[in-house]
């Protein structure tokens, strides 16, 4: 006779085993590593949760700490790789093989075990492409997830940074699989329950409260005039031009510089109801100025920011919030708002070539990509319309049929130390040969960006017909790197006459007047100011 | 450092009773321009003191669209640079220039 429950058998088991380390569900610090060693047998595919900011790192470093003579061979199916312990369990051969999302600050450390065979990769994903995996093909056995606080049933509370937690472990827990959070402290009761006790199985009080990144936060003080005419120039070329209402920012200095010009410039284009009004967005604190002169209607957020509680609980019109008041973010929804919902995804790159694929991928680090290739990308199970989804899509020639999302590559064309932001072979390729990966990691596919925006112009490449007018287009707001001055001069002014490139002046704007006097705050302090005091930086922002 | 010259056909030349001028900061990823007026023959004469080895001919393009968009002469430029990337020295050639001559390219 077939029997149909193994996972719940084999669940039981690990259950048992573990079962005289738990008063209920409550497990002392102390006896971390011992659980772990029993509720997990080699093979088994885990789930660190690590998030952009939120991590389980007391758990990971518990893991970490196993003897491989116990448990080995792990696959680690985790979004993202952030501290030294998530790749201390692969050069400790406890782990061997991983499926994730983004590694920034471990990617020099990731290409170097995979150089020296102690990690397979299974592939690199985007967020929500690896969260579809946990309900398919890379269910996680057991998760090790990360939370504020806990009651003794286990009901959870994520505080704002919410993120991963609840697709982890929906997934884990309805599979027969093993859920244990590490939380701040335990509480008779939580502000808000999360994620139900009963689909969590052990909980561990963590020594220290979880450690927590604020990946989000740009210094306006760090905002340069380049990035403020660029920032100018989105404005009034793309955002005033499309009507863009919903969309979705990246991280970096050119898009905080353009939060920042929502108040001063984008007023006096009498832009405030008409553009940037619902957010699919960390809580960025450059977006406070914008927020309090009236742009912004709403903003559904991936994860929270560090400092941000206090304004966020203030302005419960504008943000996701519980009934007890903080902020309820959830990367999976937030993902799938970028996606369907947004008209518009605008964002910084690290090299762009001559079809217009875009990568932050650079030889010796293997850093991912996070949500970009999800926002980043034309959703084509779309099927309500927009006006500036419609009107990208009359561009590209699909007049009435379907739209286009808008997909803005924003770069200025040298980065730091000179290196050129426009290249004729990605590094991706190489990266790809090197790692054994089975596609080079592209962030951004060509086809699926509208725009490339730089100090010297905006490349429309919507309005291209033919690969080699894409190529002049690109080339022709490429600055004087050696992919500029290639260009074919006499095809680029064609071009420009078109309105396919719009140089600063063809769209009215004067590159003198690009000042950093346009920027709503010009320092930390500033937007504390702008917050009415709400807002409280990290330590390390502040100067006074 | 690296030490470059550069020497471009002047346009209409700048009145020699302007006095230098001097732009921009020299912190990094930054430059500062020092115009003056001087007796070359119409031309102009460029003077480049850069932190970043190996640009010569980037320095070149930049400057020769600048000139090509300026025409003016019988100026000294001297450019202390830190390492701004090209966008940077154009933006702050236009403000020097326009600075010392009192108007918009």
């Amino acid at each position: 006779m077939k029997e149909w429950n193994r996972l719940g058998q084999n669940r039981a088991a690990r259950m048992d085993r573990a079962a005289s380390l738990a008063r209920g569900k409550l497990v002392a610090p102390g006896d971390t590593g011992a659980l772990l060693a029993r509720v997990i047998e080699p093979g088994d595919r885990v789930c660190i949760e690590g998030n952009n900011q939120k991590q389980a790192d007391f758990l990971a470093k518990a893991l970490a700490a196993l003897d491989p003579a116990d448990v080995r061979d792990l696959h680690i199916v985790q979004s993202v790789l952030a501290l030294p312990s998530h790749l201390d369990v692969f050069e400790k051969g406890v782990a061997s093989k991983l499926d994730f999302s983004f590694s920034g600050p471990q990617a020099a450390r990731l290409a170097r075990l995979l150089s020296s065979g102690q990690l397979r990769i299974g592939a690199i994903h985007t967020y929500l492409e690896l969260f579809g995996r946990y309900f398919t093909d890379l269910t996680p056995r057991v998760s090790l997830v990360c939370a504020a606080a806990a009651d003794r049933n286990g009901n959870l509370y994520t505080g704002g940074n919410t993120e991963d937690t609840p697709v982890i472990v929906e997934a884990t827990a309805f599979r027969r699989g093993i859920v244990i959070a590490q939380v701040n402290e335990i509480v008779d009761t939580v502000p808000r329950v999360d994620i139900p006790g009963d689909w969590v199985d052990f909980v561990v009080q963590s020594p220290k409260p979880h450690y927590i990144e604020p990946l989000f936060t740009r210094d306006p003080a760090q905002i340069s005039e380049i990035q403020v005419l660029m920032a100018m120039m989105a404005i009034k070329g793309i955002y005033a031009e499309y009507g863009v209402k919903r969309l979705n920012h990246g991280i970096g200095f050119d898009t905080a510089a353009i939060e920042l010009l929502l108040p001063t410039y984008a007023e006096s284009l009498g832009m405030r109801g008409r553009i940037a009004t619902h957010w699919a967005l960390n809580p960025h604190p450059a977006l406070i100025p914008a927020i309090e002169a009236g742009f912004v209607e709403s903003v559904h957020s991936f994860g929270s920011e560090l400092g941000m509680e206090g304004y966020i609980r203030a302005r419960p019109d504008v943000f996701f919030t519980g009934p007890d008041g903080s902020m309820r973010s959830n990367r999976a929804l937030s993902q799938t708002a970028g996606l369907y919902a947004c008209d518009m995804f605008i964002g910084s790159t690290l090299q762009i070539d001559l079809a217009g694929n875009s990568s932050t991928a650079t030889l010796g680090r293997i850093a991912g990509f996070g949500g970009a290739p999800n926002m980043g990308s034309d959703a084509r199970g779309r099927r309500h319309g927009t006006e500036p989804w419609l009107r990208a899509g009359r561009e590209a020639g699909q007049d009435g049929f379907r739209g286009r999302k808008l997909v803005v590559q924003m770069v200025e064309t040298f980065r730091e130390h000179m290196a050129p932001a426009f290249v004729d072979r990605l590094d991706a390729w190489e990266l790809a040969e090197q790692a054994n990966l089975d596609l080079p990691p592209v962030m951004i596919y060509g086809d699926d960006v509208t725009h490339i925006l730089t100090e010297e112009g905006i490349a429309n490449l919507l309005l291209c017909r033919t690969p080699e007018e894409r190529e002049q287009a690109i080339r022709g707001v490429a600055g004087y790197t050696p992919v500029g001055l290639a260009r074919d001069k006499r095809a680029v002014e064609n071009l420009r006459d078109r309105g396919v490139i719009r140089r600063p002046a063809d769209i009215g704007i004067d590159p003198k007047l690009a000042t950093r006097d346009l920027l709503a705050a010009k320092s930390m302090k500033d937007l504390v100011r702008a917050s009415g005091g709400l807002y409280d930086p990290p330590a390390k922002f502040r100067s006074w | 450092m690296e030490r470059l010259e550069y020497e471009f056909d002047g346009g209409a030349p700048v009145a020699p009773r302007n006095r230098p001028t001097l732009t921009g900061v020299l912190g990094s990823g930054n430059l500062e321009v020092l115009v003056e007026p001087a007796d070359l023959g119409g031309r102009v004469r460029v003077e480049v003191q850069t932190a970043a080895v190996g640009f010569g001919a980037i320095w070149q393009a930049v400057l020769s669209d600048v000139f090509a968009r300026w025409q003016v002469g019988d100026i000294r430029v001297s450019i202390n640079d830190a390492g701004a990337t090209p966008a940077v020295v154009a933006l702050r050639l236009d403000q020097a220039l326009s600075d010392h001559t009192g108007g918009g390219a």
